[in-house]
């Protein structure tokens, strides 16, 4: 008790408090890495962009006076601030804003749920292989080897053209892909927990292997993965934009960042807008998300600064 | 030292090996064959076809047959460019996606270690900031915005250079230069990183002490600790460059492997695919492996075994 030291003494309510949220998580390690991720200005920033971004996905295609799919014949190619049209329109007179506001709405959805599966395939694997260790250690990193060796873009068209051209197939795709990086991280961070006294003590008592990775080792690796997983979402988001230029991407009338991208490029002469807005949108959020993984890599290990 | 490299190289080949097993039972497994879809064929015709290249044969036959092959050396025959063997495709496309690629790569190490080393020398002055933001820039910005933003720029508006196809050494500087931006930023961030921390170490310190030159410390002490993180890096970095960007060969129009591997791989053109793939794999392994060896050449703590 008296290692919380006296502003934390037993029975006052600041303490009791503090206790109880101290009993939930390592609360001082935590606190540490958000005040210093708060510090951060380009971290803080590049949050409040992203907020504003990720708002703007959910709800603005409810408030846009065009809806993407919506052909407007008398308006092929206007330029940005003619006829209502924000943006512009495209070669089919569609509205760009509200092309651009559901391509951002795909990607970030791409991007977010492409890496929830790269994140629970590569945590189980790394932290099976780092904890078990010994024989089975080398046949899954072995695995984790071969698949690296096969080009990423051989996977990718052959799940495509296995499960075909399927919107949520296409995360899981992506995921799939992504999670050795992942895998290889975790696995390295297991190998250092694995000797640690908490999980001595933890099999002493007979705990069974899969209940101490489940409890003891994947939440110690939150930082790294953490940091892992804000640099994955802009690669996915990359990836998903590259399969969108080679035309196995979101199918029209449907559209992403990588396919307003690619489209906007092949007519960049006659209507720079088409090129010049995705693509800002694109670098903004990808910024964002790599500020944000610098920051909190800074602010989680900060010996790395 | 010896007993290193061939013990590596005994790992290799078993590595090799399954990953040409993976690939190869892959790409079957995907639905779909080489001589469906461009026309009608009869089925007599397309069995005779599917004969002609032991398509008709059970799997494990064929697979048999086209591991027997591969040991010969022999590749096969392409299955979609009627009178060409893989290894002609190969001989053709692989040259120039390793011109591209090779420039590419050395060209963005020079500079992103340069950048790097003066990012981390001015620490969060003026000249850290400008190098990190480019840095940031160059990953967020993909390449299929740059190469038709560049096209704009520099061949449409102001006709410097040709805007795509394959000749003299003006073609390839735009290509080249796409393929570098996004090298010379992770480089520089990696070198960065890495420099900031040799910098602190006792070593440098001692030679601080001695009285040595800033200069003489950093070129001659610091650099060679700086880059080792980047040595790992840029062997697999290096076997995508050279294997060819599709992006940039489709954008620019040029005959390189990137293109024939997609198209290849989109029309089942089995042989092409494996072709292709285990040159990539290979070229993965031997890159690893040039690393390692690196790595120990630059770090006298490393000791090979």
């Amino acid at each position: 008790m008296t290692a919380f030291g006296p502003e934390l003494a037993p029975g006052s309510r600041a303490g009791a408090a503090a206790m109880t949220s101290a009993a939930r998580k390592g609360r001082s390690l935590w606190d540490d890495a958000l005040r210093r991720l708060l510090r951060n200005r380009a971290a803080v920033g590049s949050m409040a962009v992203l907020a504003v971004l990720v708002l703007a996905a959910v709800v603005g295609p409810f408030l846009t006076p065009f809806t993407y799919d919506q052909l407007n014949k008398q308006d092929v190619w206007v330029a940005p601030l003619t006829h209502g049209h924000l943006l512009g329109t495209d070669s089919l007179g569609r509205d760009l804003l509200a092309r651009l506001l559901i391509g951002l709405r795909v990607s970030l959805a791409v991007g977010v749920v492409a890496t929830c599966v790269s994140l629970v395939i590569g945590v189980a694997w790394g932290a099976s292989a780092g904890y078990l260790g010994g024989r089975i250690d080398e046949v899954m990193m072995r695995v984790v080897d071969v698949l690296y060796s096969l080009p990423f873009i051989f996977f990718v068209i052959l799940l495509m053209v296995t499960f075909g051209r399927n919107f949520i197939l296409m995360f899981v795709a992506i995921g799939a892909v992504e999670w050795l990086t992942m895998a290889r991280i975790v696995r390295g961070q297991t190998l250092s927990l694995r000797h640690k006294e908490f999980v001595e003590a933890a099999r002493a008592a007979g705990v069974s292997s899969g209940r101490i990775v489940l409890r003891h080792i994947v939440p110690n690796l939150l930082g790294p993965v953490v940091v892992y997983v804000t640099l994955t979402i802009p690669g996915v988001i990359l990836a998903e934009s590259f399969l969108s230029f080679l035309g196995l991407g979101v199918q029209e009338p449907l559209t992403s960042l990588g396919t307003l991208i690619s489209t906007g490029a092949q007519d960049m002469e006659l209507a720079p807008w088409l090129l010049i807005f995705p693509s800002i949108v694109m670098v903004v959020t990808l910024m964002c998300f790599n500020f944000i993984g610098d920051g909190l890599r800074d602010a989680i290990d900060p010996k790395d600064r | 030292m010896l007993t290193f490299l061939i013990r590596r190289l005994l790992v290799a080949v078993p590595t090799l090996f399954l990953v040409v097993t993976v690939a190869f039972f892959m790409m079957r497994a995907a639905p779909g064959s080489p001589f469906q879809g461009d026309r009608r064929l009869t089925p007599e015709i397309e069995a005779a076809i599917n004969a002609k290249y032991g398509l008709d044969r059970p799997l494990p036959v064929q697979y048999a047959n086209y591991v027997g092959d591969l040991l010969q050396g022999d590749l096969g025959p392409s299955m979609k460019y009627r009178d060409k063997t893989v290894a002609d495709i190969i001989g053709e496309g692989f040259p120039k996606s390793a011109t591209i690629g090779l420039s590419a790569i050395m060209g963005a190490a020079v500079i992103g270690v340069g950048l790097g080393v003066a990012a981390a020398l001015r620490q969060n002055r003026a000249a850290d900031y400008l190098a990190t933001s480019i840095a940031i820039l160059g990953v967020c910005i993909p390449t299929f915005v740059t190469a038709p933003l560049l096209v704009l720029l520099f061949a449409s508006k102001l006709g410097w250079l040709p805007t795509a196809g394959w000749g003299g050494v003006r073609n390839l500087i735009l290509p080249v230069v796409v393929l570098a931006l996004p090298q010379i930023a992770i480089i520089s961030r990696l070198t960065r990183a890495g420099m900031i921390e040799v910098l602190r170490s006792n070593f440098v310190r001692t030679a601080r002490a001695k009285g040595l030159s800033e200069r003489r410390i950093v070129l001659h002490h610091a650099l060679r600790g700086a880059i080792l993180p980047l040595v790992s890096y840029l062997g697999p970095a290096a076997a995508g460059l050279i294997t060819g960007s599709l992006v940039v060969e489709q954008i620019f129009n040029l005959p390189g492997l990137g293109k024939y591997f997609v198209i290849s791989a989109l029309q089942r053109d089995y042989t092409v695919v494996m072709g292709v793939v285990i040159l990539y794999a290979g070229l993965i392994l031997l890159l690893n492996l040039l690393a390692d060896l690196l790595y120990a050449a630059l770090d006298p703590r490393v000791k090979l075994a």
